[in-house]
């Protein structure tokens, strides 16, 4: 106490800080961290003007109908996917910690494996699923050859959405785990279900924690679909390959795919933003400087 | 046994244990608690009173004795000489016939206050929401917090939100209510606030069973008091009488302790 006030003599006269004009210092960091940024982008700007990227070509195909359709099957198979997914990690991660052992073991076998294989093989053993099982029935009831029934966009949301809930189960489970006991407990004391005060408590806490890792899992997803093109299916990726293995012009058309890739992922990610303030009210948490 | 007048206590609790992990956390508790009585709790750390709450609450299983809600025997059904677990709809039933105050309030931080209150009432007793809130409105008035309807847990100061909780227990219209330290987590300056709401329940006849560490609360609010150490009960009689001149050598160090504090 004694040695600030003598390292900093302040004389203690009546002052009032909102009366006074606050000079703050110049914060040199800042600026040198915009002009380096603006400097970048001016960079990437001019290199791709002068490059070798006819825009009009870019222009030309970027609402081209085949184009379109691959961007609306992109979409759709990214979204059933991920809904799949949120499905099956959600119950993956509510029998991971059950008392029943049968659904813990089920869920661990689950997430280790579809999180073990590599997702392309994933996709080809789906794909090829009739080189082992050549007919599939229904308790006999009726009967199908397993190829008319696996088409590639089959294959693909089977591939997609039983990868997708292994990830998410984890996610998930962590949000879960994240939600203080005491609030299950409460929960019950006011004689809910577990359903209910699953439903009502304790997932709309976790959502909080689960919204940006899962946001992350979808945008990883969408782009993956493009694997999808190994098996025949004809996503974003593929639909433009069809249109520069006709007319070569490779990097405007890479273009025309890049920009909807990040469309999708920014309307994605304000959907999520949105999503985040909901589930966020009453939480009092977060960093901001 | 013979020694109880009343025919058929709210609650009655006769040999309860609970061991964790064979640890004995209850022994042979036995307690009655009649309508409109408030029975306050009182003993050192670890002695059991948070597991007993917790097992008529049936957040936790009790092992050994039995436990009966208004005449109701918790957590299981009897069949001849054998005895069926209830099912999780009817231990709910059962739960929501008691309202739990918690030590760390627990309040739902995603939820208003008005929607804590008033989540129970519309999701388990299914009335309509215009309906819940202004019941939940007049609970806000008796524990003096009508203007914080929409505030957020996190906005409020602990003693507010002890008293919203427990208002949010007093919205299912409970015939018992468990308070387990309620005010233990709070300031000393905050303490008041609650016991004040905790008092005026008392007043209008609510039975209470409390658990707590404020003698001065047990012995002027309190009906009886319920010494336990260890797992047991040690002592358990009027309030004045456990609280002035108990006849148990351990109550008497207990009480000694604590009013050295
Ligand atoms: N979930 C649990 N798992 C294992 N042991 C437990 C559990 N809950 C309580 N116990 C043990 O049971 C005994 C009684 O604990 P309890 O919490 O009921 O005591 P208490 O009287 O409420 O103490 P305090 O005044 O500190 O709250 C303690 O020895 C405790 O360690
Ligand atoms: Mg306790």
């Amino acid at each position: 106490m004694s040695m600030s006030a003598s390292f900093h003599p302040v004389e203690q006269r009546g002052i009032d800080i909102s009366h006074m004009r606050v000079v703050r210092p110049i914060p040199y960091g800042r600026y040198l961290a915009v002009a380096l940024i603006l400097l970048a982008a001016a960079f990437i700007v001019k290199s791709f003007a002068e490059g070798q990227v006819d825009w009009s070509v870019t222009w030309q195909y970027m609402f081209w109908p085949n184009i379109l359709l691959g961007l609306v099957n992109t979409i759709w198979i990214s979204i059933l996917c991920m809904s799949i997914g949120i499905g099956i990690g959600l119950a993956c991660a509510l029998a991971r910690d059950s008392v029943n052992p049968v659904l813990r073991g089920a869920s661990i076998f689950y997430t280790w494996f579809f999180r073990g294989a590599p997702l392309i093989l994933q996709l080809l053993l789906w794909f090829n699923l009739a080189l082992i099982f050549p007919r599939m029935s229904l308790f006999g009831l009726f009967e199908v050859r397993t190829v008319d029934v696996i088409t590639p966009a089959v294959a693909a949301v089977l591939g997609f959405g039983l990868n997708a809930g292994a990830y998410a189960s984890e996610i998930i489970r962590a949000g879960l785990l994240g939600v203080d006991r005491g609030q299950f407990e409460a929960a019950k004391a006011i004689g809910m279900t577990n359903s209910i005060a699953l439903r009502r408590i304790v997932i709309p806490q976790a959502m909080r924690t689960v919204l940006p890792p899962l946001g992350n899992e979808f945008i990883s997803l969408i782009k993956m679909t493009s694997l999808a093109s190994i098996i025949g299916f004809s996503d974003l990726l593929r639909s433009v390959q069809n249109v520069y293995f006709i007319n070569t012009r490779i990097i405007e058309l890479l273009m025309v795919a890049t920009v909807w890739y990040l469309v999708v992922v920014t309307v994605l990610s304000i959907f999520q933003h949105r999503l985040e303030t909901r589930f966020g009210r009453g939480f009092a948490s977060g960093v901001r400087r | 046994m013979s020694a109880l007048s009343d025919p058929i206590p709210l609650v009655r609790a006769r040999g309860v244990g609970k061991s964790f992990h064979g640890s004995i956390a209850l022994d042979d508790v036995g307690i009655d608690v009649s309508r409109g009585e408030v029975v306050c709790i009182i003993g050192p750390s670890g002695s059991g009173k948070t597991t007993f709450l917790r097992c008529i609450n049936q957040l936790e299983t009790y092992d050994k004795g039995a436990i009966w809600l208004d005449g109701e025997l918790l957590g299981y059904r009897e069949m001849g000489d054998t005895l069926r677990p209830l099912s999780e709809r009817d231990i709910a039933r059962q739960r929501s016939k008691t309202g739990m105050v918690f030590q760390r309030f627990n309040l739902f931080p995603h939820l208003t206050a008005l929607q804590n209150i008033t989540e129970g009432p519309v999701r388990v007793l299914r009335q309509d929401r215009a309906r819940a809130e202004s019941s939940a409105m007049e609970l806000l008035k008796r524990v003096g917090l009508s203007g914080k309807a929409s505030a957020y847990p996190s906005e409020l100061s602990g003693g507010q939100q002890q008293r919203i909780a427990i208002a949010r227990a007093l919205a299912m219209q409970p015939q018992l209510m468990l308070f387990d330290e309620p005010t233990s987590a709070l300031d000393p300056e905050l303490v008041g606030e609650v016991l004040s709401v905790m008092r005026d329940l008392a007043g209008i006849g609510m039975t209470m069973l409390v658990v707590t560490h404020e003698m001065a609360f047990a012995r002027e609010v309190g009906d009886r008091v319920v010494f336990m150490d260890r797992g047991r009960v040690v002592e358990s009689g009027p309030a004045g009488q456990v609280m002035t001149s108990p006849k148990e050598e351990r109550t008497r160090n207990f009480l000694r302790l604590v009013s050295r504090a």
